[in-house]
């Protein structure tokens, strides 16, 4: 168990649960990243942050502060 | 209103392409303007369908309706207060279950909708399948698809706006589990005259609506909110998550449960293309440079190719002015103010456009192939150190070219603080304006060597000055949390002409009904002022006569630069000596300031007229001369740090005030930018004079 701004570029996780305040939360949902979502980093900005997910349909870029509220469980790779 | 006009929104996720469905429906009758005391866009036109008048209003795009942000507010307040016949749901087809999450509030509120599956081309060719009888079905709606981009649906969904406008409006009661739901009927039931949507807003604690309440109802509605509060409250220590949270999830969850109802077919999940491309363009290494280098040709193409139209308009103005001087009777005042005020200040707006308009069209071009969203994901580090918004960069980086343009683009950004904060430090970019005048003062005081570096420097010392003045103002006045960067990262799209064309057009109309009727005022104010009252006599007339002798031309000249003196500003320049002199500046230089409130370039014309210089060609040249001979280089440094850091034209402040919506605003800024730099100048000034020799082996 850890955070989304733990991921790295390639890895993939389902989401746990949110931390953080109402509207940051409220945020995540109406973009699609909730509890159960599934996650799959894709890369890091050029200056180190933020960093960009894929979730299905669409890329979402986040601040890895704003990423550290989201509680993730990593996926393995078979 | 006649009976016939349709009165229609379209709402949508930003990047579904609600504009090109809004420009595809409305064509060139659209219009762009603000909503009402607020700083949001507002974009509306209509169109004629089977006989029936339609007005549409393009509303901002956004994921939700709750009022966390204003542009939701604003698409919310629109939606309940002026009751649109129909509203268009545009949908991104490759993105329905996220969409959802907004059409379920939608839908809550009880609408008569229409479906738009639009750029259904490209989800269509990813493998998907939707059962759109179903979605018609469930939403109480009509269903479209469409591709926005190449006009394809549009006659459906005309012919579907008009189709549901006979629809019955229903509120569609989402099932948010039982314990929400007996939450929302405790409240309904201890109120009839609220409804299910309303008892659900006061439960979530939406402050508009508990506002609009409490003005409607008094002191009545209090046991209401009470109650209220008692349910949340138990609910909230039973689930550790706020009550509008768990409604959110619960929304979204419903939003999930129909996107499975209707897909028939899921779309193979591969965004290749976009990502594939990402690799280069956000990459690690190539991403900064390949950026900076999109920014440089688009400053390149701007003032490059903007070159022929400005001169060409700087001709035509010139040759229109001499027209007038020379066929209009003379000595009527109006035909100075025709020649000088009104076709230079017409004039001077007008060589503005091209820039503008070129600037906006790169602009668009950016935005609607969704690279803007990058250069965003790139630059957020830096700007967020500042205390900024990665969407800010793009706004200073125009800011270079041209304060308004630049002021203008900060509509991208979503929350007021970010924003206000980006458009305040703005005119510290140096614009091209400011470029001028550094290039007369530079060649005049500094030997060529030493010129570019010069340059750089002042270019360096503004954005410095920016970077602590955004720290300020987000520690004291614009304090608070930035907005969230949850950005989306759209995919690539060929952006259309017909979109681009209007953007244009639209930017320009903008543009000239707005800052140029202002510039227009000044400008003929500034006429006024540096023009009256006239001497009676000239001191040069009275040494023609004594025996000097200089050519006519020169002879002109030296009365114009009498009647300057003589004017309002002449005189507010002597006035303002002792307040300018600890700062190095004599009166020449002030009265010069004051006309540059009109455009910065106006401070060069208004000191060689100073200076007796006429018209001669060799303006420049002589003036540079007169300069080195009157100022010593530290004046020179000073005055363009003054031009640097104060008085935005007031093309500035009339865009600052449009685009801020209060006219606050644009004075704290005026008079902020001009303390500041009368500060800084003074440091400057006072120091320098103890520093005699700059050791020139150093620089």
């Amino acid at each position: 168990m850890t955070t989304l701004n733990k991921l790295l570029p390639g890895e993939r996780a389902r989401i746990l649960h949110l931390t953080g305040g109402d509207a940051l939360k409220k945020r995540f949902i109406e973009m699609g990243l909730r509890k159960g979502t599934l996650v799959c980093a894709v890369r890091v900005a050029p200056l180190g942050d933020p960093i960009e997910v894929s979730i299905k349909g669409s890329n979402i870029s986040i601040r890895r502060s704003e990423a550290s509220h989201i509680v993730i469980k990593r996926i393995e790779k078979e | 209103m006649s009976q016939k006009n349709l009165k229609v929104a379209i709402a949508g996720n930003p990047n579904s392409g609600k504009t090109s469905i809004f420009n595809e429906l409305t064509g060139s009758h659209q219009h762009v303007g603000n909503y009402p005391g607020v700083t949001v866009e507002k974009k509306w036109g209509s169109f004629v369908h089977d006989g029936i008048e339609i007005d549409v209003v393009d509303l901002p795009g956004t994921y939700s309706l709750e009022v966390k942000s204003l542009d939701e507010k604003v698409a919310r307040d629109f939606i309940i207060n002026e009751q649109p016949d129909v509203i268009i749901n545009v949908i991104d087809a490759s993105n329905v279950e996220r969409s959802l999450y907004l059409t379920s509030q939608l839908i809550e509120i009880g609408v008569r909708l229409v479906f738009v599956l639009n750029m259904s081309d490209r989800a269509r060719a990813k493998g998907q399948e939707l059962n759109l009888a179903m979605i018609s079905e469930r939403l109480n709606c009509e269903t479209v698809e469409t591709v926005g981009s190449r006009g394809e649906g549009i006659d459906k969904l005309k012919d579907a706006i008009i189709s549901v406008s006979h629809f019955e409006r229903r509120e569609i009661g989402l099932d948010y589990g039982e314990e929400i739901d007996d939450a929302i009927s405790e409240i309904t039931l201890m109120s009839p005259s609220v409804g299910r949507w309303t008892a659900l807003k006061i439960l979530e604690k939406d402050v508009d609506v508990i506002n609009t309440l409490t003005k409607q109802y008094g002191e009545s509605i209090e046991p209401l909110l009470n109650k209220a509060n008692e349910i949340v409250h138990r609910m909230e220590s039973h689930h550790g998550d706020s009550f509008s949270v768990l409604v959110a999830d619960r929304r979204y969850g419903f939003a999930a449960g129909l996107y499975r109802e209707v897909v028939r077919k899921e779309s193979v999940d591969k965004r290749e293309f976009s990502e594939r491309v990402d690799d280069i363009l956000t990459n690690r290494i190539l991403g900064i440079p390949i950026f900076l280098g999109f920014m440089y040709l688009v400053f390149y193409l701007t003032f490059k190719l903007g070159e022929f139209p400005v001169h060409g308009i700087e001709n035509l103005v010139g040759w229109l002015g001499g027209f007038v001087e020379q066929n209009w009777p003379s000595s009527l005042p109006l035909k100075s103010l025709v020649v000088n005020g009104v076709i230079d200040g017409v004039g001077g707006v007008i060589t503005f456009l091209p820039t503008i308009v070129i600037l906006f069209a790169c602009i668009a071009i950016l935005e609607d192939t969704g690279y803007m969203a990058r250069a965003a994901f790139i630059m957020d580090r830096l700007m967020h150190k500042i205390g900024l918004h990665g969407k800010s960069f793009i706004p200073m980086l125009i800011g270079f070219g041209c304060s308004v343009p630049a002021i203008m683009a900060t509509r991208t950004l979503e929350h007021r603080r970010d924003r206000l904060a980006t458009m305040f430090v703005i005119p510290l970019m140096s614009c091209g304006a400011r470029l001028t005048i550094y290039s007369l003062i530079i060649p005049a005081f500094f030997p060529p060597s030493l010129r570019a570096k010069v340059l750089w420097l002042i270019y360096v010392v503004g954005i410095l000055m920016a970077i602590l003045l955004v720290r300020l103002l987000r520690s004291t006045f614009l304090r608070g949390e930035s907005a969230p960067f949850v950005m989306e990262l759209p995919p690539y799209r060929m952006p259309t002409i017909k979109g681009i064309l209007i953007h244009m057009w639209e930017r320009s109309k903008l543009y000239l009904r707005k800052a140029g009727t202002i510039i227009l005022a000044v400008s003929i104010l500034m006429w006024f002022l540096t023009s009256y009252p006239k001497p009676t006599t000239f001191e040069i007339d009275q040494k023609i006569a004594t025996g000097t002798v200089i050519s006519e031309a020169d002879a002109a000249a030296a009365r114009a630069s009498e009647t300057l003196k003589y004017s309002v500003a002449g005189r507010i320049g002597y006035a303002m000596e002792p307040i300018m002199k600890p700062i190095g500046f004599d009166w020449r230089i002030s009265t010069a300031l004051i006309g540059a409130f009109v455009a910065k370039e106006v401070f060069i014309s208004q000191l060689a007229i100073v200076f007796s210089i006429g018209d001669t060609g060799e303006q420049e040249f002589s003036l540079r001369e007169h300069l080195r001979k009157s100022y010593t280089t530290l004046t020179g440094i000073c005055v363009m740090l003054f031009c640097l850091i104060a008085t935005p034209c007031v093309a500035t402040v009339s865009v600052m005030r449009k685009e801020s919506g209060r006219f606050l605003y644009a004075v704290l800024q005026f008079v902020g930018l001009t303390l500041l730099a009368y500060v800084v100048v003074l440091i400057v000034y006072q120091v320098g004079k103890f520093i005699v020799v700059i050791p020139v082996p150093f620089l």
